[in-house]
Formats: structure tokens, sequence, C-alpha cells
């Protein structure tokens, strides 16, 4: 496929959202049972996910640019019951007005205490909004996982691990981010949120170098020969009917160099996972703010790669159609 | 239910593009349209088309075979490319099983582009909208057209008549017999789009020669021997029996 | 816009529905043009014309495109002065200057030698006018395109059967069982042909292809077969050898309507060498056709008689001396002997072929052709009065076209193929070749050209035709030294039977003065400065020289276009024409009509949207000068202009006044109701337009069939004009007339004589019979070092240079590829897609290459004409079609390298001037990693000629919106 940067954004920017999301969540559910203590609502909990609102308000200005017709793109909410897509445009508004709630109660500190235990442990409705939001985040993974995964004749995409994959590389660049982010707001944090970053991006290396191993084992059901219906060994195409390129030759193809293509595995293997777990460690050992916002932004940068590689990598069917001027 | 749909019978097609430009001037100025053109007249010209037709070659040296090639949407009756629309701009037709896309209700998101594994979809990068083959909608059911003219514009040009327009659910009809009778097949059928268009593969026609049809009683050869041999000088039994 | 609720009804008051004709290319198929506020909504094809039926082509469906194409010119430009010629700077005049400059400048010429004026005309249809507006001028410099198309096929075909394939005759597939296409990629008849090949497949019909390449037609062949180019004469004469041998010949057929039993002199010693024995007793009129005053050896009375005695039966074969002593044999003896070397081996390492396929496909023709049979119960009556119950037909059928045309043994390989046509008895009957009106003619067609310089005088029209068909040494249009006349050096010793001129010789031949320089060369639709010339780039040069003295060599060019082509650039005046759409046009059957097999057929175009800013038919442009220079046909006795307009002339012109025939053979005769000939009709045009724009006479099923035999046919030709002669038109087997050409040349032929270097040259090629001989051009090329043959192919969506502005046409070729076998990437080291470079000996070429498994591995090609100029037909100067496409013309030359039958001979057919395309050899090399990515060569490029369009950055097309703006 042809990777578009604003898809690329998209995905990308909304995963940093959602996993910071999920990280200041964990937190907060971790002092709720008093496993770690209670953060400053304003300063941590409002600001942390304001600061996830802002990735997911900055994807979503991103998926505009993908539309021809932004203006309609409320439409685009109404095939929920069949089109991912549709339903990732219903999951994320939900996600980022459940956000917007959690982070507003926080920083109104509304907080009804709903319930406590007599272990000490509370349940305030920023807990239960909080929640919700986490069911919309893996809800929001889901449908962005599944408008690749669902596409079947996308073999390289068709898989689990596409979702799974979104879910741990958002969740990681969140945490990581909030792993720098509680570097300033609650350095009592960091190291829980490192150890955190650190396990996802772990198992997101796995997951992804599982997706990578699989797609370099692809058997590409289609073929020349399926594609026009002959049977013969050697087919080859000498005209595709068209000869100063389409939507074909410019939608579904990245046109680079195997070498390119390489190298941006490898670097975006780099990027996404050693270099900021680097970064991260080293951060946190010498408790510096910054070099955790070089490892929030190199990952970043790594994702960018990861999912411009994701788009290229995937070879779409028609493809077999359009090889030759 | 009817579905209709295009046979494209590769054993005429000789690859003329009459179907490519016939369906652009036709959808062009029609409800389907405009298809619109870039670099028209510059470098890498490149447009909206709902038709291409291909040129592939089958086998070695001398053995080969040059096949053209013509798609549109194959009016899929499983189309991927449907439920994925998150506007539901692309539909498909109870009515016929046409698939169509609603350029109203579109927002150009592509989606449905990347679900259509035959690569006939095409956005329009000015009206932003996505386009495809119609099964030209606004002729078929035109009634201000002569009857025999409500087909497709490129069933209609199509000079070998390679492209034959009609309903494949009914068992009778031409396209279902023809389907039945001289191979029909389906692209893909590995992702069970079911796609209603078919193709027809390329028949041979063969002479067999017996060794007795070289040799004939009628030859005409043997009228040009000279019949009239000259009489002879050497002894002949005619000059030796007294019979 | 939703389609649901399309409500875009495409018949409201908005709309309007116009028939008329198409010409995106040659073929003339009927088109049906509905307009929407005034814009072309679309174009189809009209369902009730009897070419098409109803289809269109990639071209016809892109005629919007042509017709708001930004290319198009739209003002008379006079070139700047100062400016050079292919600078293409150019000033707008008005018409008035125009026709000024024109004529006054003719008058000049036609006062003091009128031929130093040079009309050349291109891929028209309008020959009958601009023909007569030569001859009425007096200048023998005239020709159309032929001479660079096919006139070998219309001159080998002619000169043996009295018609041809292009667009005189074609393969009766509706009734063939074995259909067998050489040489064609696409061809005049593209609809009709793709409409009846499909249907003949799906008839059952085993359908054959022989060529270099497999692509368009080929590609559905139940079996390719490739040959190498040039080389079909000698798979032809092995066939009629095989033929021949295993007595798979229609005999009957040869006997009755042939000259195969007709008895040849050989008795070397005479003047008659080679002749056919004539009966001395019997009176014959003079006239051009074949007197019945032969004799055969008859098999029952072993002696000799008169042709066609009654209950006589001919020797084929064998060899006889007359009561003389004179020997003879039957021609057809003389063919057999002919082919006897001409063995399935010796052809299949000429022309790659196995022995065992070429003995297959003889097999294949010669047991169809006998044992499939078709009896039509249709009565008929022979012309000498034999009647028949049945038409019997042998249902084998050929096409073929440039691919043996286009060769300098094109001639020789048409006869080839004719005579083996001939052989299986497929002449004018069903399932095999079928003649249109007006063919059959008489071998060769009676017009001749004119016979000498006392034929061109001052303010006289010309002494005869300016093309005619030469039956004699004596028919050629030569001067007393027997030097040629005619710039093109048309009917001259070089190429005596060149019946459609050389147009791709006037330009260097008038550059360099030889025979003589001329003054004004009027081009008219054609692209002489690119792809309708051989040696393009010298051509070019040769366009822009100049004498010592500062004067243009060719002093004055003018050139009708409707496009900013190549050519426009070199003129001095453009004159811009208008589109097929804009103006009235007819399709004469003066010229080349569009008749069918079963009767004649002539059409007419009528402007289905006014002309294009100050656009002027090229029709009008003649008929006005025609009126200014006082031309006898175009003033009335007061020397007043005699017609109106085109339409005019077309309605009221009589070729003699009187005679009642016109240039339309529909609705004659005040009201209507006669054909072929009668007093014009005031209302012919509205009677045209109410019938779709055509006239279709369906003749009698029994005229419809052996026409060159059919009484009934030749009374009926003969009483509505389209002969002179109701005399039966027998196949040359023997060519008599190439006998008289080789017995001149050896000194034994009083009257004109060949000069004394090109005696040679005619003994060889005036051969009565087919031989196989190499291409000139191969016997003149080191083919070690340029072992590779190179084509050009039509492609079926683009018509020759023309369809580069259509910004449709031009997204499907942009650009071409040179395509060549794997292997040469493989022996050379490049791979596809690469640069390489083709180089002949004559210029080399730089281009990509694409690998295909569809080409013979000693050729390559490429598509024709896609390459452009830079800055032409409205194109950016970096558009695809001058920075990648190529065009491969720049290898061939237009003339052969100089040898001992002298200098300046064109790369040509020796016997009818065709042009050689595709003798050219070359060789393929990479080019190097540090060349320019872009094709080679490469001119300056052309600036927007005034009056062309705006070039937008894009387009959306929507008929009622586009010009006006949205
Ligand atoms: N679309 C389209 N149609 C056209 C035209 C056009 O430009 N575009 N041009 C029109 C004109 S002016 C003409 S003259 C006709 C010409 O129509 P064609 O005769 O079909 O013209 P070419 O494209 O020259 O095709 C020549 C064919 O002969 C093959 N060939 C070449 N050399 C040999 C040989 O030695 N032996 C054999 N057996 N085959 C050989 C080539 O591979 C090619 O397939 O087409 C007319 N129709
Ligand atoms: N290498 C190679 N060269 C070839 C051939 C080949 O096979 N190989 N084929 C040869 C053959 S067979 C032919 S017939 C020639 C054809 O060559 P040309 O006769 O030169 O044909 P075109 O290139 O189509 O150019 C005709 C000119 O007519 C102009 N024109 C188009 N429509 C109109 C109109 O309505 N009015 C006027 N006044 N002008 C108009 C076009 O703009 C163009 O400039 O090419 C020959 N050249
Ligand atoms: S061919 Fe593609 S666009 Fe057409 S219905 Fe099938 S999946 Fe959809
Ligand atoms: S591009 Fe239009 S039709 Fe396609 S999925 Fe998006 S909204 Fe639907
Ligand atoms: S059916 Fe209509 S829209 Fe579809 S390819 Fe044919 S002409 Fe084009
Ligand atoms: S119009 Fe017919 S013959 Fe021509 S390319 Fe299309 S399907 Fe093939
Ligand atoms: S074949 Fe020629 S005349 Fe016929 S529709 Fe095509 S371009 Fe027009
Ligand atoms: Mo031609």
């Amino acid at each position: 496929m042809h990777p578009a940067f604003s898809v690329i954004f998209l995905t990308t920017l909304i995963g940093v959202g959602q996993g910071l999301f999920l990280a200041i969540f964990t937190g907060q559910s971790y002092s709720a049972v008093e496993l770690l203590p209670t953060e400053d609502s304003v300063q941590f909990y409002a600001t942390g996910s304001m600061l996830a609102l802002v990735f997911l308000f900055a994807g979503l200005i991103a998926s505009l640019f993908h539309l021809g017709h932004p203006e309609r793109a409320w439409r685009a909410a109404t095939k929920w019951r069949t089109s991912w897509l549709s339903r990732e445009v219903i999951a994320l508004p939900v996600l980022m007005f459940l956000i917007f709630v959690y982070s507003l109660m926080h920083y109104f500190e509304w907080d009804t205490m709903l319930f406590t235990s007599k272990t000490g442990a509370r349940l305030q409705l920023t807990l239960v909004i909080g929640m919700l939001g986490v069911i919309a985040t893996f809800a929001l993974f889901l449908c962005t996982g599944m408008i690749y995964a669902a596409i079947k004749f996308l073999q390289e995409w068709a898989s689990p691990l596409t979702v799974i994959n979104y879910l741990l590389l958002g969740t990681a660049s969140g945490f990581i981010l909030a792993t720098a982010f509680s570097s300033y707001t609650a350095p009592g944090l960091v190291k829980f949120y490192g150890v955190w970053a650190t396990i996802i991006t772990l198992s997101a290396l796995i997951t992804r170098s599982a997706a990578l191993i699989r797609n370099a084992r692809i058997k590409h059901k289609s073929s020349i020969q399926t594609a026009i219906g002959v049977r013969h060994n050697q087919i080859q195409q000498k005209s595709m009917g068209f000869m100063g390129g389409s939507v074909n030759t410019r939608d579904f193809f990245h046109h680079k160099t195997r070498l390119f293509m390489k190298s941006i595995k490898w670097i975006f293997i780099l990027l996404t996972f050693f270099l900021p777990l680097l970064f991260l460690w080293f951060g946190i050992e010498q408790a510096n703010s910054n070099t955790l916002i070089m490892a929030f932004i190199i990952q970043y940068l790594g994702l960018i790669a990861e999912r411009w590689f994701f788009f290229a990598q995937a070879n779409h069917p028609q493809n077999i159609y359009y090889q030759t001027i | 239910m009817t579905q209709l749909a295009l046979i494209i019978d590769l054993n005429v097609c000789v690859g003329c593009h009459a179907c490519v430009t016939s369906c652009k001037e036709w959808n062009t100025s029609g409800a389907a349209g405009t298809m619109c053109d870039d670099n028209p007249y510059g470098q890498d010209p490149t447009g909206t088309f709902f038709n291409r037709v291909q040129t592939y070659e089958v086998g070695q040296f001398p053995y080969t075979e040059t096949v053209h090639f013509p798609k549109s949407c194959l009016h899929c009756e499983e189309p991927p490319c449907v439920p994925v629309c998150p506007t539901g701009a692309s539909y498909k037709r109870e009515k016929d099983g046409i698939v169509l896309v609603d350029y109203d209700k579109c927002i150009g998101c592509r989606y449905c582009s990347w679900a259509c594994p035959y690569g006939v979809r095409e956005i329009d990068e000015h009206e932003k909208v996505m386009k495809k083959c119609t099964l030209c909608v606004d002729r078929i059911y035109d009634e201000s057209l002569p009857e025999a003219e409500r087909k497709p514009a490129c069933v209609l040009a199509c000079p070998t008549s390679a492209r034959l327009f009609g309903d494949v659910h009914d068992p009778q009809s031409e396209v279902s017999v023809t389907i039945r009778e001289e191979g029909g097949y389906a692209l893909m059928p590995e992702w069970g789009t079911k796609p209603s268009n078919h193709y027809l593969p390329r028949r041979k026609t063969r002479m067999h020669i017996h060794e007795d049809e070289l040799v004939r009683a009628d030859n005409p050869l043997k009228k040009e021997q000279r019949e009239h041999a000259e009489p002879i000088d050497a002894t002949t039994l005619d000059d030796s029996t007294s019979w | 816009m939703s389609i649901q609720t399309a409500a875009v009804s495409e018949t409201d008051s908005r709309t309007e529905v116009k028939n008329t004709t198409c010409y995106m290319c040659a073929c003339r198929c009927g088109i049906r043009v509905t307009l929407r506020d005034g814009e072309v909504r679309y174009i189809q094809g009209n369902p009730e014309h009897p070419l098409n039926k109803g289809v269109i082509c990639a071209k016809g469906a892109s005629g919007i495109m042509k017709q708001y194409s930004p290319a198009r010119l739209t003002k008379p430009l006079r070139r700047k002065a100062g400016a050079d010629r292919g600078d293409a700077e150019f000033e707008e005049i008005s018409w008035e200057e125009t026709f000024q400059i024109i004529a006054d400048r003719l008058a000049h010429i036609r006062e003091t030698d009128p031929k130093k004026f040079a009309l050349f005309t291109g891929r028209d249809q309008m020959q009958a006018l601009t023909g007569l507006f030569a001859k009425q001028f007096g200048t023998p410099n005239y020709a159309a395109h032929g001479g660079f198309c096919s006139v070998n096929m219309a001159t080998g075909m002619i000169y043996t059967i009295g018609g041809s394939f292009w667009e005189f005759g074609g393969p009766d597939l509706e009734r063939a069982k074995l259909f067998i296409m050489i040489g064609t990629a696409e061809d005049h008849h593209s609809n009709p042909m793709k409409v009846a090949l499909s249907r003949f497949k799906r008839n059952g019909g085993r359908f054959i292809s022989i060529n270099p390449v497999r692509t368009g037609y080929s590609a559905i062949a139940d079996e390719w077969v490739p040959i190498k180019p040039g080389t079909d004469n000698a798979l032809f004469l092995a066939i009629i050898h095989e033929l021949i041998n295993q007595g798979l010949y229609d005999r009957d057929f040869l006997v009755q309507y042939t000259n195969a039993a007709e008895l040849v002199n050989l008795d070397e010693a005479s003047d008659d060498f080679g002749m056919f024995v004539r009966i001395k007793e019997m009176e014959v009129e003079e006239g051009c056709y074949d007197p019945q005053n032969k004799l055969w050896w008859d098999r029952l009375s072993d002696s000799p008689v008169n042709t066609l005695t009654e209950k006589a039966d001919p020797f084929l074969l064998g060899e006889f001396s007359l009561e003389d002593g004179t020997p003879v044999k039957p021609s057809f003896q003389l063919l057999k002997e002919r082919v006897e070397k001409y063995t399935p081996e010796w052809a299949s390492t000429i022309t790659g072929i196995p022995v065992d396929t070429i003995k297959r496909l003889a097999y294949e023709m010669g047991i169809t052709a006998r044992d499939e049979k078709i009896e039509l119960p249709i009565a008929w009556t022979d012309v000498w009065g034999n009647e028949h119950d049945t038409v019997t037909g042998n249902p084998v059928a050929f096409h073929a076209m440039r691919g043996l045309a286009a060769h300098s043994n094109g001639f020789q390989s048409i006869r080839g193929l004719s005579i083996l046509m001939t052989l299986l008895g497929t002449i004018d009957r069903p399932g095999g070749f079928r003649h249109k009106a007006p063919f059959p003619r008489p071998i060769p067609p009676c017009a001749k050209p004119p016979k000498g310089p006392q034929d061109v005088q001052p303010n006289t029209p010309l002494n005869g035709m300016p093309l005619g068909w030469p039956a004699d040494p004596n028919d050629l249009f030569v001067d007393e030294n027997n030097e040629p006349v005619r710039i093109d050096k048309a009917f001259s010793w070089e190429y005596p039977l060149s019946a459609h001129g050389l147009m791709h010789n006037v330009i260097t031949n008038a550059h360099r003065g030889d025979p003589y320089s001329i003054d004004t060369l009027l081009i008219f639709m054609s692209n002489m400065a690119w792809n309708s010339t051989m040696n393009t780039d010298e051509v070019r040069k040769m366009l822009n020289d100049k004498n010592e003295d500062g004067d243009y060599k060719i002093p004055f060019i003018i050139v009708s276009d409707a496009f900013q082509s190549e050519m426009t650039a070199f003129a001095d005046l453009i004159l811009p024409d208008t589109t097929y759409l804009e103006r009235h046009d007819v399709m004469s059957m003066l010229d080349r009509p569009i008749s069918e097999y079963d009767g004649p057929v002539d059409s007419v175009r009528v402007p289905v949207v006014p002309p294009t800013g100050e656009c002027k038919p090229f029709q009008e442009v003649l008929i006005e000068l025609g009126a200014r220079l006082k031309l006898p046909a175009f003033v009335n006795d007061k020397g007043a202009k005699k017609y109106r307009n085109y339409p005019d002339f077309i309605t009221n012109y009589e070729v003699e006044p009187g005679s009642g025939i016109g240039f339309l053979a529909g609705w004659r005769g005040k009201g209507g109701e006669q054909f072929m000939k009668g007093e014009p009709n005031p209302s012919q045009w509205e009677m045209y337009e109410k019938n779709n724009c055509v006239f279709h006479y369906e003749l009698p099923k029994s005229y419809q069939y052996m026409r060159n035999w059919n009484r009934g046919y030749l009374k009926w030709a003969q009483e509505h004009r389209l002969t002179r002669y109701e005399e039966p038109i027998n196949i040359h087997i023997y060519s008599e007339v190439l006998q008289k050409f080789r017995l001149a040349a050896q000194g034994k032929r009083a009257g004109k004589q060949p000069p004394a270097h090109l005696r040679k040259r005619i003994e060889t090629h005036f051969d009565p019979l087919p031989f196989y001989s190499e291409t000139l051009e191969g016997q003149l090329t080191d083919k070690h070092k340029y072992p590779l043959n190179a084509l050009t192919q039509r492609p079926m969506a683009m018509y020759h240079s023309w369809d580069s502005q259509n910004a449709w046409l031009r997204q499907i070729h942009t650009y071409n590829y040179l395509y060549l076998h794997p292997s040469l990437g493989q022996k050379h080291g490049f791979g596809d897609g690469d640069w390489i470079w083709v180089e002949s000996m004559h210029g080399k070429v730089r281009c990509m290459c694409r690998f295909s498994e569809a080409v013979e591995p000693g050729t390559v090609w490429t598509w024709n004409s896609i390459g452009k100029a830079s800055g032409a037909w409205g194109l950016d100067k970096d558009a695809n079609e001058s920075k990648q496409g190529f065009l491969l013309n720049h290898l061939i030359a237009e003339e052969l390298p100089a040898g001992e039958d002298g200098d300046h001979l064109s790369n040509s057919d020796p016997l009818s001037g065709q042009a050689g395309w595709y003798d050219v050899r070359v060789r393929v090399y990479k080019a190097d990693e540090t060349d320019e990515k872009i094709s080679w060569p490469q001119f300056d490029s052309m600036p927007a000629l005034p009056g062309t369009g705006i070039r937008r950055k894009w387009q959306a097309y929507f008929a009622g919106k586009f010009t006006r703006g949205k």
C-alpha cells in the first residue's frame, strides 16, 4: 500500500493518546487500591488526561486530511453495523468525550466517592468514568486495528496481530510518554511507568516481530493466474492500459526500493523498541526529564516509520493488475 | 433477484480500448460524471477511467498467447467494498445487484478502494469522491433511449461484442447460458467476493488432416497426363499372334 | 449528484442528435452525435450504418477530445518575417489575405510552368477533389499518401486479380471456414474487421495469423505463425509448391477464369518471347482488357484451340510446340517450374517457419477449399453466356496489408498471395476474397498517366489524370530522354507502376532539384515533417534549407492542417482546417467509397457543430482558389465562381457536363429517383442526411459474386458507368504487363526504353511470375552488423500522429517502447525497461525497451507514431511523447544507398514505388548509464501557435459546461 501520512499520523497520535490515558488511569486505579500514592488531581490526572486528549484531537485532525469531504465526516458514523471505520469514527469521539469528562472532573475535583471497601480501596466516580474510558480505549484500538485486519485479502494485515500491535504499540508509546510526564508532575511514578512502558514495549517487540515473521512467510493467495484466470506458469503483464499513472499505481504501492524498505524496517525496530528503552532507562537513572522526553520522541518517530512500513509492506492484490507500464 | 453483470469474452477481445473511451465519454457527462483528467496535455497524464484494458503475455516464444484483458467493477455478489464504507455511500442495489457510490454521501476516505481486491475504484481527486463503473445505470433504465440502446456504453461500443450484458441470476439469460456453456469464470475466486462479471476463456479451433485427404480420386493432376501416346515401333502382340 | 436519482435525461430539449460519419480514422464508420447545449455529449456508432452497425472504436469514442483540443489551429497564419522554418513563429492574417497570397503565386506558376506547383495530400479521403484541382491546374505533381502507404497492395493485386485488399475488397468472413491474416495490425476496415472476426470465430471458423508479432487481431488467432519480416513470398511460393505438387488447386477455376492454361511463347529468339501466343487471324479491338485471342492446348483433341472454346479442356501442365514450331507452355506449367525450387525446406530457412507448419498450412488451405465447398442457390450467367445454377465458394479467406505491402519486395509477394488465392479458387466467391464497388476493374485499370512533358502546358488542364495504371512501357510518364516528368519520379523507369505516386520522395527531390525545382508545395493533411516521412531528421533540415542566395530551396510551403502538427512548423502559410464534426465531406465513388461486398456504398459528413474560430474547410479553400485561378471546372462561362460552396459543388459538379456522374452516387436525378448516374439533385444532401449519411445500393444476388466474369454485373456496371467495358477480367497468373517491361529492358520492344543503368533492375523485378528476392535494403545491408528487422505497428487506440493532442487517447499511449525478445537483452546486457540505442545504417535513436515473448526473436518493433517532437500537438514541452517516446522513422532512409542501379533511387518497391518502411535493419545495444534518460534525437521545442487553445492543468469534461467554463 502507499503509506498515507494522514493515516500514519492518525493512528500513531491516537495510539499515544490512548496509551497515555491508559497510563494515567492505571496510575489512578493503583492508587485506588493503595498500591500507589494518590497524585494531585489537577496536576497529574487532569493534565495527563488532557494531554491524552490533545493527542487524540491531533489524530482526529490528521484524519480529516485523509478525507475528501471532511465536512461530511459525521456521515461516517452511520454504518457502525458493518464498518470498522464507522465504528472507529464513533469510538474516537466517545473516548474523547469520556477522557474530557474524566479530565474535567479531575480538574474541578468533582469526584464523588461511590464506595470505600474495608481494605481501603475506594471507588470514585472518576474511576467509573475512567473505566468506561478504558473500555472505549480498547474498543478504539480494536476498531483501528480491525480496519486493517478486516481486509482479508490484505494478508499482511489480516491477522489478530494487527490489532494486538496497534494496542501494544499505542500503549507503549503512551506509557513512555507517561513516564516522561510523571517526571515533571509525579516523580514518584516514574519508575512505575518506566517498568510498565518497558514491559509493554518488549511485548510489542515480540508481537510486532511475530507479525514481521508472519508477513515474511506469507504465501499470497492471489496470483497473476487467479487474477486473470489463465493457468500457465509464465504470465507477464505487458501493459496496464495507461502510461501516466493512476489511482491504482499511486494509492496501492509505495514505489520505493527493496533497500529502502529494508532500511525502514531496521530503523523502526531500532527507533520503536531499542533506542527508546535505552533512553528511558538512562533518563530514569539520571532522573533526566529531557532524556525521557527524548525516549518518547524517538519512539514516536519509530512508530511513524513502523506505520509507514506497516502500510508499505501490505501487498494489495490489486497490484497484480498494475505491474508494467 | 436480479444480478446484472458483464461477461467479457477473452476469446474475441482484441484489446482495442473502445470500451475504455466510450465508457469515459458516456460517463463524464452523465450521472456518474465528471471524470477528470490531470495533466491532460502535460507530463504523465492521468485521469479517471472506470474501465481499463490490459495486456498479458502467456507462455514462451513461439507458444505465446497475447491476452487482452478488460476490467471494470465486477459488481460482486459479496462486495467487500460495501460493508466497509463508513457512510453507506457505497451500496449494492437490491433491485439489480449493481454496486454504486452515492457521491453526496461519500466522504472520500478511500477505504472502499482498499477493500476491493480488483483495483477498480477510482477516487476523483477533484470532486473528492469515490467513483467507479455504474454498469451505466443511467442508460440501462433510461426509457427515453431506444430499447436496444439500454445497455452499457462499453457493451454497445465493443466491436467484437466481447462484452455481454445481462442478468446472471436468470438461468435462461444469454449471459448465464454463456457462462455455463463457454466456461465462464470469476476473477480471484479465492476471496469469496463472488464477482458477478465473468470472463470467458480462449477457445481454439483446430483442423485435423487425414492422410487420405491428400490423395484423392479427383486429384486434378490426373488430368495433366497426355492420354494420346504415340504408336510404338517395337514388336507387340499385335504383330505376332494369329488368332 | 446521486446516481439513484439520476435524471440526466438524454433526450430533453437541451439535447440534439445528428448522424454523420466518423473521421477519427479512415474507416469511416457511421456515428450518431448527441449534443447538449451545443457541446458534444456523446458520440456513438450509428446502429443503422452498414459499415459499423452501431459499434465504435477507442478513437471514435474520443472525438470529443479532438473537437475541443487546445492543439487546434483556428486562424490562418503566416510565418513571421525573419523567422526560420521550423521555428514555428507565426502571425495571424485574414483569409482574404491568405487567398490573395496563394492565388497570386499560383496564378503566376500556372501561367509559366504549372508543374512548379505540387499538391500532396495525406490520409485524406478527398482525392477526387484534390486530384481534380491538380488536373485543372495543370500540374502533374499531385498524389495522395498511397505511395508511402500500401500501393503495393493496390498494384500487386489489381494487376493480378483486378481488385485488392485495402479499401477495395476483403475477406468474406461471413462464409469462410479458414481465415489467414497476413501482416495486418489494424487496417482501414477497423470496426468491420473486428465485427466480422469475432463472428467468424464464434461460428467456429479457424483463424491463422502470419505475423512476426502477436498483438491485436493476432492475439485471438487460433494459431500464430511468426515469420521473419520481408519473407512472406518465400512462404507463399512454398505453399504454392505444395498445392501444385499435391494437386490441391481448383483446376476448373484456373481454366475458366485465369490465364493459367494460356500458352506462352517460349521462343527465346522471338521478340514476343514470354508473351501469350495470339491468334493472328482474330481481329481485336484495342482496349484496357484482355481480348480472347489466346490459345489453349486442348486435352481432348491434343491440339491448340482458342481459349474458352466450348467443350475444350486445356492442359495446365506440359510443353507443346505449335505448328510453326514455336515452343509453348501453359503459363501454369511455367508457374510449376518456377516454384520447383521453392520447397518448404527452402522456405523454412528463409521464413523461420518449420517445414511441417508450411506443409500443414498448404494442406489446411487446399483441403478446406476443396472439401468444404459452399454452393449458394444463386443462378448467374457468365460473360460467355454460360448459365450457372449456383455460386460456388471455396471457403478459405485471406487478408493482408502493410506487413506485405511495406516492403520493397512487396509487389511480388502480393502477387504471390494473389496467385495462391487464385489457385484455391477464392476470388469473388463466397467465403473467399470479395470485391467492393467500383472494383473489379480491368487489369490494369484504364486510367493512364500523362505520357510526356507535352501533356503539361501553361494555363491548361493536365492532359490525362495525374495518376493512372501503366499497362505498357509506352504508358510511362517520361520525357524524350526517358527521364521522369513528375517531381516524385512516379511512372518513370525507376518505379513504372507507381499508381499512387511517391509522396515520400517529394521533399528530397524538390530539395535537390532532381528532376527539377518546384516553387510551391501544398501539403494537405499530412505530417511530412514527422511521421509520414522517412529520414525525418534530414527531411526537416531540407525543409529549412536555403540556396546560396538565401532563398529556400523549396521556396513556398503551404500546409492545411487542423492541429499544431510538426509539419505546421515548417509552413510559410497555414490554413486552419475544420474538424470532421464541423464540415461537409463526401466519401465518393470517384475515390475510395465504403462499398460493401453486396454493392456500392458511398457516404457523407455533415456538420454537427459550427467551425471553431476561423477554421475553414479545405474543400472550400480549393473551390475558392479554383475560382480565383479561373480553373475551368470551377468557373462558369463568364469566368465567375461557379459553385457557392462545397456542398453546392458536390450537388452540381459532373465529371463531364451532362454525364450524370458526380461525386455522390445516391439520390441523383431531379427528385433523387436515380443512382450512380443522373442529373444533379438539389436536395441530394438532405436525402443523404435523412438516410444516415449513406447511400447503399444492394446488387441483385446474382450480380454479387464472380463479378470479374458475371455478365449481369458487368452489364450493370457498364450501364451505371462504373466501367467502360463489359469484358471478362481474367486473372493474371502470368503477367504479360510485367513481361512487356522486361522485354523493353532486354531491348526487345520498340517504344520507350529504360535508361541503361535501370535495365538490369527492370529485367529482374518485372518478372511475369512471382519470385522471391530479399528486400532491396536487406540486400544492401551488412546483416552481421545489423542483424535485426525493425517494424512499426498501428496501435488500435491511436491514429498516426494525429491523436496525441487527444487527452483521453494519449493516456493509453503516452510514449512507446521498443519491443524485443528477451534473448536480445541477454545477449547485449540490458534488461526489461532499460534505455537502449537502436541503430540502422542510416541513423540511430535512443529509447526504452520492453521484453516480449510475442515477437519473432530477429525482429524488434514499436507502436507507430507515438513519439512526438517537443511542443507539437499542443503538448507541454516535457510531455512524455517527446521525452520518452521515439520515432522509428529516423532510422529509415527515403533513398537507398547508392548502388549500381544509380544514385538516388527511392527506398521503395522497384515496381510500384511503395515505400519500404519495414525493410530497415538495425542493431540494439545498451545506452550508457551516463546517457540522459530521454529519447534521442530531441528537437527544439515548438512554441504554441497563435490561435491555439489554453492547456488546462486539469480538466473534467462535462458537455454543456466545458468550453463555457463551469
Ligand atoms: N488505429 C489505427 N488504425 C489505422 C491506422 C492508424 O494509424 N491507427 N492507420 C491506417 C492506415 S493509413 C493504414 S495504411 C492501415 C494499415 O494497417 P496495417 O496494415 O494493419 O498496418 P501496420 O500497423 O503497418 O501493420 C502491419 C503488420 O504487419 C506486420 N508485419 C510487418 N512486416 C511483416 C512481414 O514481412 N510479414 C508479415 N507477415 N507481417 C509483417 C506487423 O507486425 C504488423 O502487425 O491502418 C489504418 N488503420
Ligand atoms: N515508421 C512508420 N512510418 C509510417 C508508417 C509506418 O507504418 N511506419 N505508416 C505510413 C502510412 S501507411 C501512412 S498513411 C502515413 C500517415 O501519415 P500522415 O498522412 O502524415 O498522417 P498523420 O500523422 O495522421 O497526419 C496527418 C495530418 O493531418 C492532420 N489532420 C487531422 N485531421 C485533419 C483535418 O480534418 N483536416 C486537415 N487539413 N488536417 C487534419 C493532422 O493534424 C496531421 O498533421 O504514415 C506513414 N508513416
Ligand atoms: S469489484 Fe471491487 S468495487 Fe466492484 S463490487 Fe467487487 S469489490 Fe466492490
Ligand atoms: S470513499 Fe466514499 S464510498 Fe468509499 S468508503 Fe469512503 S465514504 Fe464510502
Ligand atoms: S458498464 Fe458503463 S460504467 Fe461500467 S465499464 Fe461499461 S461503460 Fe463504463
Ligand atoms: S471494446 Fe471489446 S474488443 Fe475492444 S478492448 Fe473492449 S472488450 Fe476488448
Ligand atoms: S474505426 Fe475509425 S471511423 Fe470507425 S469509429 Fe473508429 S475512428 Fe471512427
Ligand atoms: Mo496508410
